[in-house]
């Protein structure tokens, strides 16, 4: 949530190069008012909106820095900061002259901050007098008394119009700061909060860590129930903004080496680093705890389903919807033929199976069910399709759940006694010991990126983007596109029932409602905030929501926001659409393609694009003429 | 017609009818396109040209009636057979993979054929065409501008070594000095021995450079000649060239 820092470096990442000549300032009063009157009504509606989801007071417990500064306050004292210096932001150019930055910022974002205090108090009073609690469940004594900071409400009520102000205005003030500065303060900042809030996680690897006196430093960061200690936060912040002003441009620098390399040296550093994060990935989760193995083993899950689903919708571009009957299906045949407690319909003479036999079972299983769903959902296009596949996702479950099924499958009951997988006699993978389920996950995941690799080089892969791309003219060039899409089904069904497979064995048990459509949900936000199309974006996409968010069932590093999952998933679906439509990982040439009339634009001011040059006969005669002038 | 040496037609529609529905879109359409031509089709809008260009290349099925390719009967084959047999289409408006790079485009030009060698020699080939086309060659092809489009379109049409082009609206959307280079582009590929079907509105342009036409009116053919012969036809000139 504390992406203040990234913001505004994020969708200007295009534009490096400010011009050299500075505007002088505008005047303190020459404001766009309306701008800052709306940016101020938007902060109080959003200030009010997440006091009244409840956050605050849920989170309130939660230390962040013992004992001033909790989790619930941050989740309202960091967004008029941040609106205060996004009100004054404007496009950079390059080669274009901008205003140079003065009071006539700081003091927007003080107009800002402080009506957007207003909303607090006017909601502090409104809480006092009258009682909404019917429509508005979180409409609380506990809400009243966390916004007047335990005290009467009249000091409520007046104390948010100064503490927005003041907020604001820092947000307007990082205007004033030079790069350096600023980004050592966003830095100093940021890893405060980022310790604070992955305390548990810390903790734990701690303990993986003991022999190298980790214990000691842990101790000495956090305080005994929970928060870091006064000392301990400003160490953190002079740690954070040192590498900011040091270590940074080293790291820079250092990626700009990489990236300058080219051919085989540029291969053979690939495959340095390929092996280096293989071996972190096998040697790591022996020092890691209990708690860090779990949510890498969730991530991992997570990563067979949405590499499985990024072949389909990244790759073929063939939205499905109903992606988690795969999974279902990989799980339910996994249990069933593993299990001693299957549903009462089977025969008694049927054995019970090895994991590994099983899993035959599973792949055969899950590629018809990809065939036999893919075939009539594969006639239709783009909204049709999606909405057949998220029926088809829903009937799989609901069979599941039924009492034609219900014998075989336990129906809600579901399938539970599934023992772990024996693995050569040396270990036995189960959810208690999430250190083996990791390696597990990893080794099928090792498996599916492998295979992600090579499809999407191969003459399939090709096929699958010219799909993508326009089917119609795919089909007119010979292309099988019936066949094609149907084993784009086929092996995102078959990556998804490994999940599922080793999702049985992980839990020991499945149920209906293990399998809801709310997961598919999840793995396509994962696939489209990674980054579609993107084997390296989907692993990160699953690390961010699944690892530090939370998976539909499992709980992530924050493991509070467990409630506000959903909206965060929202509202972050939301922001990369409008900011980032390329993911958090992008492939570098489709950026370039969604960002292109910013680059022309750029180039056009530059002077590298003659509007009189040699191409006047066809180059401007479609698609970037919109951005050239006349 | 004036092709009376005994070859067979490479590519033929014999009482072609074909509904969408119950629309009833080409009636008895019957033509024949020898080897080494270009003729051209016109017709005004839902006239039945494009469904007349997709029938030929097995995108839409014949309700009665065959199409005939090098003399076998094709009607019940699949696109992809007739485009390893030699039929390409140019889609109209060129249709490129916007997203993929202008080398992919080429190469899903080609993608029912294996022999890479032969493939390799096709790429020169264009290359050489249009010496343009290798510059933008790691580009994304929607990147690239209008003629630079229409070159990538055509070498990818090339890509599957045709016989015979079926170029649907090639002009369409192209900006007028484009289109006379386009038409240029049209006769360097027919001359190097590739027939071609070009569907036009434009009936002046194309007839300027076919061998032969027809003109198709709600699904029917109801002129069929040499090019200078439709070019004086005074009926034609009336309704498609604009002059009363």
């Amino acid at each position: 949530m504390s992406t203040e820092d990234r913001g505004p470096s994020m969708s200007t990442a295009f534009i490096e190069e400010p011009s050299d000549e500075e505007l002088p300032a505008r005047r303190m009063l020459d404001q766009d008012w309306r701008k800052v009157f709306n940016y101020g009504l938007l902060l109080a509606l959003v200030l009010v909106f997440v006091a009244l989801t409840n956050m605050p007071v849920n989170l309130d417990h939660r230390m962040l820095i013992e004992p001033i500064f909790s989790m619930g306050y941050l989740s309202l004292f960091w967004l008029p900061a941040v609106f205060g210096l996004v009100v004054c932001r404007e496009p950079v150019l390059a080669g274009m002259p901008s205003h140079a930055k003065g009071s006539r910022e700081v003091l927007a974002g003080s107009l800002v901050g402080l009506i957007g205090g207003a909303g607090l108090s006017v909601l502090t009073f409104l809480l006092d007098n009258f009682n909404l609690r019917d429509p508005l469940v979180n409409w609380s004594p506990q809400l009243l008394e966390l916004l007047s900071f335990q005290r009467d409400t009249a000091f409520g009520i007046a104390i948010w119009l100064p503490v927005g102000l003041v907020l604001g205005t820092f947000g307007g003030l990082a205007h004033l700061l030079s790069a350096t500065v600023r980004r050592m303060l966003s830095w100093a900042f940021a890893s405060v909060i980022a310790f604070a809030i992955f305390e548990t996680v810390i903790l734990d690897l701690s303990e993986g860590f003991a022999w190298l006196g980790a214990e000691w430093l842990v101790e000495e960061l956090y305080f005994i129930r929970g928060g870091l200690t006064m000392h301990g936060a400003a160490v953190l912040a002079v740690v954070g903004g040192l590498f900011a002003a040091f270590g940074r441009d080293r790291a820079h620098r250092a990626k700009e080496r990489f990236d300058a390399l080219e051919g085989t040296s540029r291969t053979r550093a690939n495959a340095i680093g390929l092996l280096v994060v293989a071996a972190a990935l096998v040697i790591l989760p022996l020092f890691l705890g209990g708690i860090t193995n779990e949510l890498l083993a969730n991530v991992g899950l997570f990563v067979l389903l949405a590499l499985g689903l990024n072949i389909v919708v990244g790759l073929a571009g063939i939205l499905d919807l109903g992606y988690v009957a795969f999974f279902a299906i990989g799980g339910y045949t996994a249990g069933i033929l593993t299990t001693t407690n299957r549903g009462e319909s089977w025969p008694d003479w049927m054995p019970q199976f090895y994991w590994g036999t099983a899993l035959v079972a599973v792949v055969i299983l899950a590629a018809l069910a990809g065939l036999f769903i893919g075939a009539p959902v594969i006639r239709m296009r783009g909204d049709y399709l999606a909405i057949v596949t998220l029926g088809f996702g829903e009937i799989i479950r609901l069979l599941f759940l039924s009492d034609w099924l219900g014998g075989y499958t336990g129906a809600a009951q579901g399938v539970t006694n599934i023992p772990g997988v024996q693995v050569f006699g040396l270990a036995t993978v189960k959810g208690t010991d999430p250190r083996a389920v990791f390696y597990l996950v990893l080794f099928f995941c090792a498996i599916a990126i492998y295979v992600s690799w090579r499809l999407e080089r191969s003459r399939l892969g090709r096929a699958w983007m010219a799909i993508r791309e326009d089917e119609s003219v795919a089909e007119a060039m010979g292309i099988n596109t019936v066949n094609a899409k149907l084993m784009a089904f086929v092996v995102g069904a078959v990556l998804a029932s490994f999940s599922g497979a080793i999702l049985a064995a992980k839990v020991g048990s499945v149920f209906p409602n293990s399998f809801i459509i709310l997961v598919s949900i999840v793995i396509l936000v994962v696939v489209i905030v990674g980054g579609m199309g993107n084997i390296a974006g989907v692993i990160v996409g699953s690390v961010v929501l699944i690892g530090i968010l939370g998976g539909p069932r499992q709980p992530g590093l924050l493991q509070e926001f467990s409630e506000y999952k959903l909206l965060i998933y929202g509202v972050l679906l939301i922001w990369m659409m409008l900011k980032r439509p390329e993911g958090l990982v992008p492939n570098v040439r489709r950026t370039r393609e969604l960002h292109q009339d910013e680059y022309l634009q750029d180039a056009w001011l530059r002077g590298e694009i003659d509007a009189d040059s040699e191409h006047t006969d066809d180059s401007h005669s479609n698609g970037n003429t919109g951005v050239l002038p006349a | 017609m004036s092709d009376t040496d005994g070859a067979p037609p490479l590519l033929e529609m014999r009482g072609v009818n074909t509904h969408y529905g119950a629309v009833h879109i080409l009636k008895d359409v019957e033509f024949s396109i020898y080897p080494g031509e270009l003729v051209c089709l016109l017709g005004g809008n839902a006239s039945g040209k494009s469904t007349t260009l997709k029938t030929l290349l097995g995108m839409v099925a014949p309700t009665t009636g065959d199409v005939l390719l090098n003399g076998e009967i094709v009607t019940d084959e699949s696109i992809s057979y007739r485009v390893e047999r030699g039929v390409t289409m140019v889609p109209e408006n060129r249709r490129l993979f916007k997203r993929l790079s202008v080398k992919d485009n080429l190469e899903l030009g080609a993608f029912l054929r294996s022999d890479r060698s032969a493939i390799d020699a096709d790429l020169e080939r264009i290359f050489e065409m249009f010496p343009r086309v290798k510059e933008r060659l790691s580009q994304k092809a929607g990147t690239l501008s209008g003629g630079e489009q229409q070159m990538v379109a055509m070498g990818r049409a090339l890509m599957s070594d045709p016989k015979v082009l079926l170029m649907d609206e090639p002009s369409m959307g192209l900006a007028p000095a484009l289109v006379q280079t386009n038409f240029e582009l049209i006769k360097q590929i027919h001359s190097q021995g590739v027939a071609i079907f070009v569907v036009e509105q434009n009936a002046n342009m194309a007839l300027s450079i076919a061998d032969r036409g027809w003109v198709l009116q709600t699904g029917r053919v109801v002129l069929d000649d040499t090019a200078e012969a439709l070019l004086a036809n005074p009926h034609l000139r009336a309704s498609y060239l604009g002059e009363t």
